[in-house]
C-alpha cells in the first residue's frame, strides 16, 4: 500500500485553500495524512523544517535555519534567492507554543507584519492545519499584497493563474 | 497588454470581483456597482478596451463636454476600472488592472506557494510516520 502511495503521490493529495477573511485576515488551510504530533513536529523542528519549507518552485533556499520553537523563543530564516545579492532574513518571535495544537508568532522583518497563527486538529488520524496571519490594518495587507502584485511577478503571469483560477470557479 | 484581457467586461471575470466584492467589501461594490451602472461610462469601458484615448479624444467621440467627460472617467478611476496618466497636457485613460482582480490573482499564487510547501510537508509526514512504525516494532520485539 506504501508502493502505491508512493507512486502516485498525486492521488493521496489533500487541496490546499487560502482566504482572504477580512479587510485584515489571511486564512489557508490544508488536511494532513498523520496524527497532529506528527504535522507539529515536522513544523518545529528546524531539520525538518528546512526540507519543506522553500519548495523548488518558490526559488528560495535555506541559508541557515534557527527555530527555538516555544512560548517567547525566537526564530529566524535566512534565505537566499539567485536573483538577489544579498540574503533575506525572516525573523520574530513565538508568542505562544502549545505542543501538538497550537503555535502564535511574529513576523518581525517588517514593521507592519502579520501575527500569525497556526492550529493542528486531529480527528480519526489526519490532522486539519489552519494558518491564520492577522494584519495590523487594512492597509497593511492591501500593502503586502500590493507589493507582491507588482513587484515580483509579470501582470501576464498573474492573468494566467487569474484565467486558471475562474475556470475552476466556472465549473 | 491590457486590451487582450477584455477587463473589465467579460462576464466571468466581472463575476468573480464581484463575488469575492460581496464577501468583505460592500462599499467598494457600491462604488463599483455605480461605476458601471451608467451606459456612457460602459461605453467608455468598450472604448477603453480597444486603446487608450486622452479625455480630448472621449469627449468627442462621446460628444460630451470635457468636464462631462472628466467626472465620468473620475467615476470609473474611483472605481478602479480606469487608470489616468498626465503627460504634459495630456491626460491618457487606460484601462486599470483592478485592484481586486491583482488581489484574486496575488491570493492565487500566495495560495500555490502554501500549496507547495504542503506537499512537501506531506513527503516528510509520510517519512515520520514509517519512521515512527519501524520503531514501534523495535519496541515489541
Amino acid at each position: 500500500m506504501d508502493g502505491k502511495r508512493e507512486s502516485e503521490p498525486n492521488a493521496m493529495k489533500n487541496p490546499t485553500t487560502l482566504e482572504r477573511k477580512s479587510e485584515r485576515e489571511l486564512v489557508v488551510t490544508r488536511t494532513f495524512n498523520g496524527p497532529a504530533r506528527i504535522v507539529f513536529e515536522a513544523w518545529t523542528k528546524p531539520e525538518l523544517l528546512k526540507q519543506w519549507w522553500t519548495p523548488k518552485s518558490l526559488g528560495i533556499t535555506f541559508v541557515s535555519c534557527e527555530a527555538d520553537v516555544r512560548t517567547g523563543g525566537t526564530y529566524r530564516f535566512v534565505f537566499s534567492h539567485p536573483d538577489f545579492e544579498q540574503p533575506m532574513a525572516f525573523h520574530g518571535r513565538y508568542i505562544e507554543v502549545t505542543p501538538n495544537s497550537r503555535i502564535v508568532w511574529t513576523n518581525e522583518e517588517s514593521a507592519d507584519g502579520p501575527i500569525s497563527t497556526v492550529t493542528f486538529e486531529e480527528t480519526d488520524g489526519k490532522t486539519l492545519l489552519i494558518l491564520h496571519e492577522l494584519y495590523s490594518s487594512k492597509k497593511a495587507l492591501d500593502d503586502a499584497i500590493e507589493s507582491g502584485s507588482t513587484g515580483t511577478s509579470a501582470a501576464g503571469e498573474q492573468f494566467e493563474l487569474l484565467d486558471e483560477l475562474l475556470v475552476t470557479l466556472v465549473k | 497588454m491590457h486590451l487582450a484581457l477584455g477587463l473589465p467586461l467579460h462576464p466571468a471575470r466581472l463575476c468573480y470581483i464581484l463575488n469575492h466584492m460581496v464577501q468583505y467589501r460592500p462599499a467598494q461594490l457600491d462604488v463599483s456597482f455605480a461605476a458601471l451602472s451608467d451606459a456612457t461610462r460602459r461605453g467608455i469601458l468598450e472604448q477603453l478596451e480597444r486603446a487608450d484615448s486622452s479625455i480630448t479624444d472621449l469627449a468627442e467621440k462621446f460628444d460630451m463636454t470635457l468636464t462631462g467627460m472628466k467626472k465620468h472617467v473620475g467615476v470609473l478611476e474611483q472605481a478602479g476600472f480606469v487608470t489616468t496618466e498626465k503627460v504634459g497636457r495630456v491626460r491618457t485613460c487606460k484601462l486599470g488592472m483592478h485592484r481586486l482582480v491583482e488581489e484574486a490573482a496575488w491570493i492565487e499564487r500566495y495560495r500555490r506557494h502554501w500549496d507547495a510547501r504542503f506537499d512537501e510537508l506531506d513527503k516528510i509526514v509520510e517519512e515520520l510516520k514509517r519512521a515512527e512504525r519501524v520503531d514501534g516494532r523495535k519496541k515489541r520485539k
